[in-house]
């Protein structure tokens, strides 16, 4: 079979389409879509009235920053400053590494596994200690039709689903079988 | 007041966090009246996106009250009902002044490979979000408007992110009248992005999932075919039978860093973080589409390499179009196509979910229980 110049029929003809669809290319002519061109002078600066540098959001504490920035942006966000190790380890990934390197992603990343382990530790400590079963939301799951929703249903995602427990309770039955083995050798040790 | 807040990969819970205060001349503080869960959001919750710190409250699709306003803001007073687009921009850097709202370059210190979004982690700006009573809105001279009183809540909140990205989507695709569109992904915003494909004149729109239930509704709400590739040995193969063999005009993905369909993809993308998400919608639009034509890429994507097949789309001289949605640009003309009912975006709001059963909500949409397509959640709901 040799193909042609031609594309293959379509189901429906343009007046099928329009009787089916009422809405069918109202936004046919490009002039009609929104971001239609990409790069499109915004006269109004959209609302902006600073001229053109918006004042600076006072640095109450020394800010985190791409080294792909010249400085710190006007605005920036000020939720969970740096702290701690895994503050060290996202301060090095954002001064030693640009964006560019994979490093600079893995550490990130290695500062928030360390900051989580650090979290959940410090929660013991509180009033409110983490909990796996109420903050994974699986509580839900008796409400939710879980057996339907799952199963006779032809999706594909139940074939790892039952790795998200493994994953979320596996560090806790690691760390808490390391801390009985260590808790057993210190009082065997203690015993003598 | 109370707020969502993030306890490592899996695990969010509500607690009492400060009121965030003005930080700067153009803040405004919003009192949230409605938020949503993204799928995106899903992708800070699985611990995918690096620099999301422990306390952070997630949420960047939200509408609410202004509280609050900082001494420089001129358009909004205390008692405004306000939508408030996901991106935070400033209008004014070379970026926002040529309208690209998502790429501003003075909202993001951490990055500059993508803007600033509420509730995003640090990665985005180091912003709290929207999923919690209050929120800092920062520029709200530029981002944020004031909700049309003929605009309902749902409709709203579905404005400030899902219904433009997905239209967006649509856009990104250039469709020409009579094109065949695949959109892979039955989600919130593949919905939308098929009914877009249709309002700019498609001749076919194919949607992809595995979920019945999505699919159900691309066939109602978006009128368009549906495949669900569970039942396929090769949906790409399937994509070019159905098409004379030629492939779709365009293709669009609308899966983003969660899509499943090879095992070893979401492996080392979702489960254990190799990549900066699973690529497979994304393979699958490069593969379906036609030689010279457009994939569209609106599902989000985290900053790690991924094992995208960039050899096929050189070879298919393919145009490549993506970015995260400039929100407020769309706004205009989404408007007037909710208003006359072109998009019925309140349509697919599936669960409603009060602020202290947040946690509940996100294990819901994340493991797909229940036919939920979109979790709104409601502060202050008993």
């Amino acid at each position: 079979m040799a193909y042609t110049p031609h594309k293959p029929p379509l189901p429906e003809t343009t007046e099928q389409l329009r009787a089916r669809i009422p809405y069918w290319g109202v936004d046919l002519d490009p002039a009609d879509r929104p971001s239609v061109p990409k790069l499109q002078w915004q006269e109004d600066l959209s609302g902006a009235h600073w001229g053109e540098t918006p004042d600076q959001q006072p640095e109450k504490q020394p800010r985190e920053r791409s080294i792909e920035h010249a400085a710190v942006t006007p605005v920036f966000g000020t939720a969970q400053p740096l702290h701690g190790l895994s503050g060290a380890i996202r301060r090095y990934a954002y001064t030693r590494y640009s964006e560019a390197r994979v490093g600079h992603w893995l550490l990130l990343v290695l500062g928030d596994r360390v900051e989580a382990w650090g979290a959940h530790l410090r929660s013991f400590a509180t009033l409110r200690p983490d909990n796996p079963i109420t903050q994974t939301g699986v509580l839900a799951e008796a409400g939710a039709h879980p057996i339907r929703s799952r199963y006779g249903v032809r999706r594909t995602d139940t074939v790892h689903q039952p790795l998200d427990p493994v994953l979320v309770a596996g560090p806790w039955v690691a760390a808490a079988t390391v801390t009985w083995l260590g808790v057993r050798r210190l009082a065997r040790a203690v015993r003598g | 007041m109370r707020a969502t807040v993030y306890r490592g990969p899996y695990k969010l819970r509500v607690e009492e966090k400060d009121i965030p205060a003005i930080e700067h001349p153009n803040d405004v503080i919003v009192r949230v009246t409605l938020a949503a869960i993204c799928g995106s959001d899903l992708h800070l919750y699985h611990g995918l996106m690096p620099d999301t710190r422990i306390g952070h409250t997630f949420g960047h699709e939200f509408i609410g009250v202004v509280d609050q306003v900082g001494p420089s803001v001129q358009n909004l007073q205390v008692g405004d009902r306000v939508m408030v687009p996901f991106n935070i921009f400033c209008g004014t850097c070379w970026f926002c002044a040529r309208g690209l709202y998502s790429n501003c370059h003075n909202v993001n210190p951490n990055a500059t490979a993508v803007g600033g979004i509420y509730g995003y982690s640090h990665t985005t700006g180091g912003y709290d979000g929207g999923q919690a009573e209050y929120v800092r809105v920062p520029f709200a001279d530029v981002g944020p408007v004031r909700i049309p009183d003929w605009m309902s809540d749902e409709d709203a909140v579905l404005l400030t992110d899902a219904v433009p990205t997905g239209y967006f989507g649509a856009q990104l695709g250039e469709i020409v009248e009579g094109d065949v569109v695949v959109v892979f992904g039955a989600g919130i915003v593949g919905l939308v992005a098929a009914r877009s494909a249709w309002l700019m004149g498609a001749g076919r729109v194919i949607v992809v999932d595995h979920l019945e239930y999505r699919l159900q509704m691309a066939r109602t709400w978006a009128s368009a075919e549906t495949f669900n590739f569970v039942e396929y040995d090769d949906i790409v193969v399937e994509m070019k039978k159905t098409t004379g063999h030629l492939g779709a005009d365009v293709a669009i993905d609308a899966v983003g860093a969660e899509a499943d369909g090879s095992l070893l993809q979401h492996l080392t993308g979702v489960k254990f973080k190799l990549q900066g998400g699973s690529p497979i919608a994304l393979n699958w639009a490069i593969d379906s589409v036609r030689k010279g034509g457009t994939v569209s890429v609106v599902g989000a994507y985290g900053p790690i390499p991924n094992m995208v097949k960039f050899g096929d789309a050189l070879n298919k001289g393919l145009t490549l179009r993506m970015n995260q949605t400039p929100v407020k640009r769309q706004w205009p003309r989404l408007f007037e196509h909710v208003r006359n009912g072109h998009l019925t975006p309140s349509e697919l709001v599936t669960h409603r979910f009060p602020l202290e059963h947040v946690v509940e909500g996100y294990h819901v949409f994340s493991a797909k229980l229940d036919g939920c397509i979109k979790p709104l959640v409601v502060p202050g709901a008993a």
